[in-house]
């Protein structure tokens, strides 16, 4: 990648974000928005540094959740897509009930996992990560496992390669690609879930109850708390890219997956 | 409407159909990936003539003819089209085009896909609809109006796009490789058919093609073109009279001519295209 | 067929590994490893399958109202709605989107990725600020319902991946047709009605199911954070919150929140059936 390239993709986003905040700033002052309809950048920053202790200890508790749910939640669903793979009759009972749930707000079953432990206990939470970045992690492998070329497939077969040998071969190579798209989503996902599942109940030890707690009190306390939302969010995107570019080479083939 | 009443409503250009004169292409100029696609390229196509462009991969006869469609501009040199510079010709669509693919929109069933450029003419419906009809009865596909292309062959997909080309009644057809992805017994069929559809209204014809037999077959001339940059390197004339047919590719005469045009892309000092494939290897060493 | 059978005999696994672990599991949850993550198997926690079954005809407090099953499908009704149209709003924002970005390279390097972080904006937060907003804007004296709320923030979450999934179907179209439209001298507005568009659609459809699902999580949580009645967010909450007097009965709002997500991906599946006719299908991406 040359720099003129570098420059080129990072600008436009760059003079965006500015001429945004800009924008906010002045309009703040020009229309006189008082502070529960919108504060303005500089009064956020402001809240954000006033009070970053509390919202990195928030973060902390939030950021733990998102993370031992997706690291559980990614081992458990590749483990599953290659149980899937190799038993059919298993893929079967699993898929359609995996295309349901993924229809379904299952971020509700907060509620009944909230009975089911103590209620100073961080595992609905982290219960609640782990299920939806399964589903996310088992849909994507699964699919990057079975939708091999079926070129590929044949020449193997003509090898009299066994289905250990063809998976190693083919079609673990094939869905590293899939993993990784599973993984771009799933992470900022994980965060996200991690905030939600603290409104049903639990400890209100995490940015996602800091966040409702302040709603009605100091509006730009409250934005700050959403600003180290979305920059905990941002972080596990960028360290799942990192992830990403660190481990594959540069593949020529499509993306693949929901990209984003 | 025949092909002559929708002429006869544009005044037809007297003139030469093409006229490519002193035209060069060059790629990426001034860096060390510079291409000279093509250079010191002359060429006259006359009213209704049918020329074929030939030669080795790399010699730019695609990219001639894209200069022609003006889907790119030429690095020097002009092209004028039915009278007027290429760009005009695409804006007054003098011209149809078929590509190497089909290129059909399988969201569209057969007739409305040879509908599109009628629908870009603003056409209104029912004369789309008749001009349509009339174009896929030419190829005779009018049977599959209602099928959608890809219940169709490559073979029929590609008489489809045909269609489409001479859908607006032009002087003029561009075709790169259409036949390329077709078997040999289709391939056959397709170039007669096209002839008799092309002598019927008197269209002129650019022709890109790697088939040695495929262009003397079709062709009033055959231009040799050679890589390296790509440059003309003969005009093959092939007076094959009319109507050609299946008996023509068994006449010596035919023979004749297809041995005339590839010791031509052989070249008396110019070289094989296996020789420059290897050479070029060569050089990437 | 087979299929069908299938998934009755996995929910009926489903229903037995439960019992099974109400059985065998420990009354106030267990360790393993050192981790406190066995969950109780007291009523609370984990009533009977049956038992949650049996409350959906029984009336919603003990002893008098309507049958629990009535009171969970109108909130149903109630959210389906919502989510209907703020998918809808979503949808078509998403697609608007994508067709600028599509059209501007400036814009789709400069907003991309700003709208990828949009997404990580919980959505507890926007809720009273739309709330407010919409309390701000008042034309012609007309109020902001509360429900509206709900619906925008629906609409925030199905936007995404609608307009992601548009892009790339945008983007994917074959240059075959692109050079086409160019010998046709076609403007880029004919291109992309006739061509970009049209093409872009099996790209969108698989898109369209993922911001349902989106959709139906913005309409709940929304409810959920705007205090909206009526709609099956609410009915989680409050069932959740007296459920130690009433287990069985947040079970059925669960179900009812499946109900709710089942409908829209059926509403999904049958415009994909309607769209897609007599076209091919292209890789969907999930």
């Amino acid at each position: 990648m040359t720099f003129r390239h570098v420059i080129s993709t990072v600008w436009p986003p760059v003079l965006f974000g500015v001429a945004f905040l800009v924008a906010w700033e002045l309009a703040v002052a020009a229309f006189d928005w008082q502070e529960y309809f919108l504060p303005a950048p500089s009064v956020i920053w402001q809240a954000f540094v006033d009070n970053s202790d509390i919202v990195r200890e928030a973060a902390i508790v939030s950021g733990q959740n998102a993370l031992v749910g997706l690291v559980v939640g990614t081992v458990l669903g590749v483990a599953m897509s290659f149980l899937l793979m190799r038993f059919r009759l298993l893929n079967d009972m699993v898929s359609p009930l995996a295309v349901a749930l993924n229809a379904i707000p299952i971020v509700v079953l907060v509620a009944i996992f909230n009975n089911q432990f103590a209620t100073t206990s961080e595992v609905p939470r982290r219960l609640m990560v782990t299920l939806i970045v399964y589903f996310v992690v088992l849909v994507n492998v699964a699919k990057g496992l079975r939708q091999v070329d079926a070129t590929h497939l044949e020449l193997l077969h003509s090898y009299a390669a066994s289905p250990f040998d063809v998976l190693r071969k083919a079609r673990v190579p094939n869905a590293v690609p899939y993993f990784f798209t599973a993984l771009r989503v799933a992470a900022p996902l994980a965060v996200i879930t991690a905030f939600v599942a603290e409104y049903f109940g639990g400890p209100q030890n995490g940015l996602g109850s800091r966040i409702t707690a302040t709603v009605s009190g100091s509006r730009a306390t409250m934005w700050a708390y959403v600003l180290a939302a979305m920059l905990l969010g941002l972080l596990f995107y960028l360290v799942s890219i990192a992830l990403e570019s660190l481990t594959t080479q540069h593949r020529g083939a499509s993306p693949k997956g929901d990209n984003t | 409407m025949s092909d002559q009443e929708l002429r006869r409503q544009h005044v037809a250009w007297p003139g030469n159909a093409v006229e490519v004169r002193s035209v060069i292409k060059t790629f990426n100029a001034g860096t060390p990936k510079q291409v000279d696609a093509l250079v010191d390229i002359d060429l006259t196509v006359e009213s209704g003539e049918f020329v074929s462009l030939i030669g080795p991969s790399g010699c730019g006869k695609s990219t001639l003819l894209r200069l022609i469609a003006n889907l790119t501009e030429p690095t020097a040199g002009s092209i004028v089209v039915n009278g007027k510079p290429a760009r005009q010709a695409r804006v007054d669509q003098d011209y149809g085009m078929a590509f190497q693919q089909a290129g059909l929109f399988d969201w569209r069933t057969v007739v409305r896909n040879v509908e599109l450029p009628l629908e870009l003419k603003s056409w209104d419906r029912a004369r789309r609809r008749a001009r349509a009809m009339e174009m896929l009865e030419l190829v005779k596909l009018d049977e599959f109006a209602g099928h959608r292309p890809w219940q169709l062959s490559g073979g029929m997909q590609q008489r489809v796009a045909i269609a489409r080309a001479l859908a607006a009644a032009p002087e003029l057809l561009l075709m790169d490789e259409p036949f390329g992805a077709l078997d040999e017994m289709t391939r056959e069929h397709m170039q007669a058919e096209l002839l008799r559809i092309t002598a019927e209204a008197g269209t002129s014809v650019v022709f890109v093609t790697h088939s040695i037999p495929e262009a003397v077959f079709l062709a009033d001339r055959v231009v040799v073109m050679s890589p390296r940059p790509g440059r003309i390197t003969e005009l093959v004339s092939v007076e094959l009279g009319d109507p050609r047919n299946t008996d023509t590719r068994e006449d010596p005469l035919f023979f004749k001519k297809v041995t005339e045009v590839r010791e031509a892309l052989r070249g008396i000092g110019a070289k094989s295209a296996d020789e420059l494939l290897i050479e070029g290897v060569a050089e990437e060493r | 067929m087979r299929k069908a059978v299938l998934f009755l005999v996995a929910l009926a696994l489903v229903a037995a590994v439960w019992e099974l672990y109400k059985s065998l599991g420990p009354e106030a949850g267990g360790e393993v490893l050192g981790w406190k993550i066995m969950p109780r198997t007291n009523r609370n926690a984990m009533p009977h399958v049956w038992d949650m079954t049996t409350r959906l005809f029984d009336p919603e407090r003990r002893a008098s109202g309507r049958a629990i099953w009535r009171v969970v499908l109108a909130g149903v009704w109630y959210s389906l709605r919502l989510a209907v149209l703020g998918l809808a709003v979503g949808a078509t924002v998403g697609v608007l989107l994508a067709v600028l970005m599509a059209r501007f390279g400036v814009v789709r390097r400069g907003l991309l990725p700003y709208l990828v972080v949009s997404q990580t904006v919980p959505l507890i937060a926007l809720a009273p600020l739309v709330a407010s907003w919409g309390g701000r804007l008042q034309p012609f004296g007309w109020e902001w319902p509360k429900w509206l709320s709900v619906v925008v923030l629906g609409a925030f979450l199905a936007f995404f991946p609608v307009s992601v999934g548009t892009l790339r179907g945008l983007e994917a179209t074959p240059a075959t047709s692109l050079e086409l439209m160019r010998s046709y001298a076609a403007t880029w507005g004919e291109t992309l009605r006739k061509v970009r568009l049209p093409a872009a659609v099996p790209y969108i459809v698989p898109a369209l199911r993922l911001a349902a699902a989106a959709a139906v999580v913005g309409v709940v949580v929304a409810e959920i954070s705007t205090g909206q009645r009526g709609g099956i967010g609410r009915l989680v909450i409050e069932y959740g919150r007296t459920s130690s007097a009433d287990p069985e009965r947040l079970f059925t709002a669960v179900f009812g929140a499946a109900v709710l997500g089942l409908l829209m991906a059926l509403l999904i599946a049958g415009m994909d059936w309607f769209v897609m006719r007599g076209r091919q299908r292209v890789e969907e991406y999930s």
